[in-house]
């Protein structure tokens, strides 16, 4: 149900790869930031809410392909390269949760709300979206 | 240079991530993704912690190296959505629609408390 990461090898591997994909994920995130101030600097959190949508499709996607009856043969050590490393680095809560935090302070319950449910709506299609895009691949 | 300071903290976040909500769902279990919702929690108090100081005017002020390492970095890496989709799309798949809710609900009130319990005791630290 939920997905076994259990490292065949040494859990130091895990630790490395999961280190490098969340390094990497981080500063992708860190660059969409710098680029969505520059492009569409409003008082709204829409990119974090794009980097969350695609880092929830691309583990739904990456799930069900690298999964038990995947198409995607490879091991261990990248499902948590891609998994916990490049989308659980990419994507984020904490950003979300003082974005929303900071829409409430500033007296926007409206636009803190429309942020919760937007995030929430969007980031499960798009896990939904990926798992069923694998599905049809894997065929 | 904030990248640099990103890069290091993502990984670091990543890392203990990884190890803190494996070693949660090994003593707790794996019926319901306690381990993504511990480290989100933690992630966001940690966040709303550190943001009126890292703020112009706050104790650290101007300092956005430590930002960009610890709220970009640290609690980016630490807390994420992906996992969080996947788990409850694993578990309405799974036909475990309440565990699924309450995995929704759960996770946005207990984060928004956290950020609110860091930020209330951010504001407890004097400077600025």
């Amino acid at each position: 149900m939920l997905p076994h990461l259990h490292s065949s090898m040494s859990p130091l591997a895990a630790y490395l790869v999961i280190g490098l994909g969340s390094a990497l994920g981080g500063v992708a995130r860190y660059g969409c930031g710098v680029l969505a101030a520059a492009l569409w600097p409003v008082a709204f959190p829409w990119m974090t809410i794009v980097i969350n949508i695609l880092g929830s499709f691309v583990i739904g996607m990456f799930a069900t392909l690298a999964g038990p009856d995947g198409r995607l043969l490879v091991g261990t050590l990248w499902r948590q390269f891609v998994m916990v490393g490049l989308c659980g680095g990419y994507t984020t809560f904490s950003s979300f949760s003082l974005e929303t935090f900071v829409l409430l302070r500033a007296g926007r319950p409206l636009a803190a709300g429309a942020n919760v449910v937007l995030s929430l709506v969007l980031c499960l299609a798009a896990v939904w979206l990926g798992h069923r895009a694998a599905r049809r691949l894997n065929q | 240079m904030e990248w640099a300071w990103v890069i290091i903290g993502s990984a670091l976040g990543g890392m203990a991530r990884y190890g803190v909500s494996g070693g949660v769902a090994r003593r707790i279990g794996e019926t319901f993704p306690w381990g993504t919702l511990t480290v989100n929690v933690v992630g966001s108090f940690v966040i709303g912690l550190f943001a009126a100081p890292v703020a112009p005017g706050g104790a650290l002020g101007g300092e956005r190296m430590v930002g960009a390492f610890v709220m970009t970095g640290l609690c980016g890496g630490y807390t994420t959505f992906s996992s969080f989709s996947l788990q409850t799309l694993n578990l309405a798949r799974d036909g475990e629609w309440p565990r699924a809710l309450a995995n929704i609900v759960a996770s946005i009130v207990l984060c928004l408390l956290a950020v609110w319990a860091g930020s209330a005791l951010g504001a407890l630290i004097p400077g600025g």
